[in-house]
């Protein structure tokens, strides 16, 4: 039987009636969990929560319930904020902005339950520059929850408050990074903060605590506390609960975005997606977002166990990438088939994050940049043999050395790049090679 | 001894297996520093918030394990704590001491990662070193190096960026040459207080600018381009003027105010080039005024006083003292100090005015408004000096008001005036006209016009001396050029009048006055000049505490009127 999508968060997103008004939300439901959970305990949710097994959609996949419950300091008096992250910047990633664009009010429901559930007076939506569109819906659905009652003074009729601020960035893939995030959200240049402090949950926007979510986990909360966190974590297969949706873009008939459980590649590339474009072979996946690393089609992959499973048996899901050697990260699926020259490839993705580096710290400010010109030179003809281990040790020179995690976006790209497909990037230095020759030409060639 | 906080309440560090004591929470630069091992870095700066952007700092850092099922301490077989190394390198700028944490500066992890910052910031930094203002004491070409790979990789074209662009009016920057380590902006932002710097553009096309509208003008600007590990912040005034390694250094004290800011003064062959701040955490941690820094310009200005002279004409120093002394011994003098010139000085001008039948004995008053960080209220560097030789009883007035009496009435009829202008100081030129008046001076002034015998002096830069400051706190400063030939230090000058009067021998050196104060006046006992360390020595201020001093709130310093607030 062919895969299908199980789509929860998108469940009326796409249908020809639905709109972003909130009487239409109403009419399907909305804002009744939201009534649910003001009737219940704060914490009650966070264990609801936590027993569902949600896990972050931005990135890094930590488990929400633990960041909620376990991390965010409640000692210390302070206020603890809310901040969704709705800065989507990584390459190939494009979940959010349909829930956004289309069900607006489910994001402002699942803010306002978590901002609940946390004890959360005032939570921030920090939405990249990119999303004008998205940032005026957002607003104005904002406006209609206010006017019904279900943001602003006494929600609902209860005793609980809590405003929603949209804020708007000014155009930086680096203000994905939460603490970049909130450094802009105060008003400065988005540097990443320096650890320790380890989490936003301890010291983070104002040096509050503060709990920063993707939009589409918090669209999750909604769901959860609908259904309950018990049943919520029998969907999907354990530590990978839930759905997921998954962007697919680049060389495949149907890119667009999927929301399914785990399922296997093979089902999501080919049931869904249609399989590679007449003619074509897949040749490389990017599982999870341009930072993530690249996967092999044609190799052989093995588990803890030293079992081997082809590419077209990974599970698409927290677990079954990682154990594929790479990250789900944002779910951002980039494919590329056999028209596809890698070193090309890596090359204007390297630009991206080198164009994108905020240049705080050194490593990657000018190790990004540094990998790009080497890149830039490599495909144009004027590639040497030393330039493939030069690109991976600058590569080492970056990873791990850097203020934030985005070191491993320009790195991760570049090791796993070449690691795979490390012929490519030797023959461009090979005397006869026709690298002068543009992409295009190369394409039609073919 | 390697257990938690002790009751010293140090904890236990060990830096390459070397185990260190230290206050909880102290980085590990510091902690470092404690030892004598310097940890390489640019952005870190002691005085200013850590950033931790360079990267340069990086070390091994591991802490004890704990078992993460029972929470006990892991151990290795011989007992001692299991010591778990994180897998990557930690900032030793952002990292703080904790009980029984290691460090390694010294493992491969670290020689690479240093390695590998260095050739990242030199990858676009411009081989303009031949004429660059910093090279010498640049932090970039030293580390590079210690730490640098000795080859370059980077066959790329460097990025452009703009080379001379002016921030303000004494400090110019250089963009190619900027490693974004951001001292500069958090200088201003933390300590002078006046947030005009940040970066725009990002990546490695960042470059430091000023927020549209806004200069870098304020009276502190020229301490960002001493905190600029590299050449890309330079003094507009120094710029391209000399090498540094040609230029000697001298201690020496701002002059001011009353703060008394621990300066150098650079120099060569007999010019200063430049003064930059000397570090005193007490007076004025690593930083200085603007305007302290042009005072060197005295040295060779315009009006200076290059002879002797004796009713108008040049004069030989002989001639000059005679006279001088005759118009004093006959009698009826009064004498105007100076808060500008040192205790030594002080000294020798209070034991001659009491050789002259105890002439009285006014001090010019300079007051301006404070600004709370190194320019206090008092404009004279030495006003306590002043109190402690006894020269004065009580702060000087506003207006010379008893001396223009004095003339007025006949009383004085000469007048002896030391390193001051005395029309500035509220006579007139009548009443100048009225006296004998015998100055010793460095600069040709309205006073110095009307006098009768001018003794060339030197400034501050030209003679070694002590001053007292706000804080009562006796610092030394020593000559750095020898001055206009046929100047004489005032000490000199001084010794030379009161030998004239007394028929005694009198000390002239600063060495030899320093026996004498030291023995005179119980609060100076068992100083000298000698001894006196770099960092100054705090003298016992509580017999002046009643004094209505006019300083307000300045760095490290807090009036004993509002201590208690």
């Amino acid at each position: 039987m062919a895969a299908k999508e199980n789509r929860i968060l998108l469940k009326h997103a796409d249908e020809p009636s639905y709109t972003v008004d909130i009487d239409c939300y109403l009419k399907h439901g909305g804002y009744e969990n939201l009534k649910k959970a003001l009737g219940m305990k704060p914490e009650d949710i966070r264990l609801e929560v936590k027993a569902s097994g949600l896990r972050g959609r931005g990135g890094a996949g930590f488990p929400c319930g633990v960041k909620w419950h376990d991390l965010v300091d409640r000692k210390s008096g302070n206020p603890i904020y809310l901040v969704c992250n709705c800065d989507e910047s990584e390459p190939g990633t494009f979940k959010d902005r349909q829930l956004v664009h289309k069900d607006p009010h489910q994001l402002i429901e699942g803010m306002i339950i978590s901002a609940y559930a946390n004890d959360v007076k005032l939570a921030f939506l920090y939405i990249r520059e990119e999303m004008p569109r998205g940032a005026q819906i957002l607003e104005a659905a904002i406006e209609e929850a206010r006017q019904k009652g279900f943001v602003g003074q006494n929600i609902a009729g209860s005793d609980y408050s809590c405003e929603i601020v949209v804020h708007r960035g000014a155009g930086a893939y680096i203000c994905g990074e939460e603490t970049g995030l909130i450094e802009s959200l105060e008003g400065k240049r988005a540097y990443p903060r320096i650890k320790p402090p380890f989490f936003p949950a301890a010291k983070g926007l104002y040096m509050c605590p503060t709990i920063v979510n993707n939009v589409e986990t918090l669209c999750n909360v909604v769901h959860i506390v609908g259904m309950g966190g018990e049943a919520y974590s029998k969907i999907g297969r354990p530590n990978n609960t839930g759905t997921r949706i998954w962007c697919v873009s680049g060389l495949v008939q149907k890119p667009g975005y999927y929301e399914i459980e785990p399922m296997t590649m093979k089902e999501l590339l080919y049931d869904l997606c249609g399989g590679p474009l007449p003619g074509r072979k897949f040749k490389a996946v990017v599982p999870g977002g341009g930072s993530m690393k690249i996967l092999d089609v044609n190799e052989t992959y093995k588990d803890r166990d030293g079992k081997g499973f082809s590419f077209d048996e990974i599970m698409v899901d927290y677990d079954g990438i990682a154990a594929a050697g790479s990250m789900s990260g944002s779910s951002g699926m980039m494919v590329m088939d056999d028209s596809v020259d890698i070193p090309e490839a890596l090359g204007n993705l390297i630009a991206f994050y080198a164009h994108e580096s905020c240049g705080q710290c050194t490593p990657c400010r000018e190790g990004s940049l540094w990998s790009k010109k080497i890149l830039t030179r490599m495909c144009s003809g004027g590639a040497r043999e030393e330039d493939t281990d030069l690109l991976l040790d600058l590569a080492g020179n970056i990873g791990g050395r850097t203020v934030c995690p985005m070191g491993f976006s320009t790195t991760w790209p570049i090791e796993s790049y070449i690691g795979k497909f490390r012929s490519e990037f030797e023959e461009k230095a090979k005397d006869g090679y026709s690298s002068k020759k543009s992409f295009d030409e190369r394409l039609i060639e073919k | 001894m390697s257990d938690e906080a002790k009751d010293d309440g140090l904890i236990s560090v060990f830096i390459d297996d070397q185990e260190v004591r230290t206050k909880p929470g102290t980085n590990i630069i510091e902690v470092a520093k404690s030892i004598g091992l310097h940890i390489p870095h640019y952005c870190y700066h002691e005085k200013l918030s850590v950033s931790g952007n360079c990267r340069m700092c990086l070390v091994e850092m591991g802490l004890p394990g704990r078992d993460r099922a029972t929470g006990k301490p892991m151990l290795n077989p011989d007992g001692s704590p299991k010591i778990m190394f994180f897998p990557g390198p930690a900032i030793a700028c952002g990292t703080n001491a904790s009980p029984n944490m290691h460090i390694k500066t010294k493992s491969k992890m670290v020689t690479d990662a240093r390695e590998g910052v260095t050739e990242f910031l030199l990858a676009n930094h411009p081989l303009d070193c031949p004429i660059c203002d910093q090279a010498g004491e640049c932090t970039l070409q030293e580390q590079s190096a210690e730490h640098g790979k000795g080859y370059s990789r980077f066959i790329e074209e460097k990025n452009v960026k703009p080379k001379r662009t002016v921030l303000g009016p004494r400090v110019m920057l250089d963009d190619e040459r900027c490693v974004l380590c951001s001292r500069c902006i958090r200088f201003c932002q933390e300590v002078a207080k006046d947030d005009v710097l940040g970066f725009v553009e990002r990546g490695s096309y960042s470059t430091l600018t000023c927020y549209p509208g806004k200069k870098l003008e304020n009276n502190y600007s020229l301490n960002t381009v001493d905190i600029c590990p590299v050449g890309a912040l330079t003094s507009r005034d120094f710029r391209f003027k000399m090498r540094v390694w040609f230029l000697k250094t001298s201690q020496s004290i701002d002059t001011e105010t009353s703060v008394g800011c621990n300066t150098e003064v650079w120099s060569r062959e007999g010019k200063i080039y430049r003064i930059t701040p000397r570090q005193n955490d007490e007076v004025n941690d690593c930083w200085m005024p603007d305007s302290g820094r042009a005072l060197y310009q005295m040295v060779e200005a315009e009006n200076r006083l290059q002879t002797n002279l004796v009713k108008g004409k040049e004069a030989s120093i002989e001639v000059a003292l005679r006279e001088a002394s005759a118009l004093l011994a006959d009698g009826s003098v009064a004498v105007v100090g100076s808060g500008r010139s040192s205790v030594e000085e002080q000294y020798l001008l209070k034991r001659l005015a009491t050789a002259l039948d105890d002439a009285p004995v006014s001090l010019v008053n300079r007051t301006g408004e404070g600004d709370g960080l190194l320019i206090s209220a008092d404009r004279n560097p030495n006003v306590r000096g002043a109190l402690i030789t006894d020269l004065i009883d009580e702060l000087p007035k506003a207006q010379l008001s008893d001396l223009a009496e004095g003339i007025d009435s006949g009383a004085v009829e000469t007048v002896l005036a030391v390193n001051e202008d005395l029309t500035e100081a509220g006579l007139t030129a009548e009443q100048l006209e009225k006296v004998h008046l015998v100055v010793i001076g460095t600069h040709q002034s309205a006073t110095t016009d009307a006098a009768d015998v001018v003794l060339a002096g030197m400034t501050v830069f030209e003679k070694s001396g002590t001053f007292v400051n706000q804080q009562f706190r006796l610092q030394k400063f020593e000559m750095a050029v020898p001055g206009p030939k046929t100047a004489m230090n005032d000490l000199v000058l001084l010794a030379a009048l009161l030998a004239n009067q007394t028929n005694e021998k009198v000390v002239s050196t600063v060495d030899s006055v320093w026996s004498e104060l030291s023995s005179e006046i119980s609060l100076l006992h068992g100083l000298s000049y000698a001894s006196l360390p770099p960092s100054g020595q705090l003298l016992d201020a509580s017999s002046y505490e009643d004094l209505p001093f006019v300083e307000g709130e300045t760095l490290h310093y807090k009036p004993v009127a509002l201590a208690s607030t």
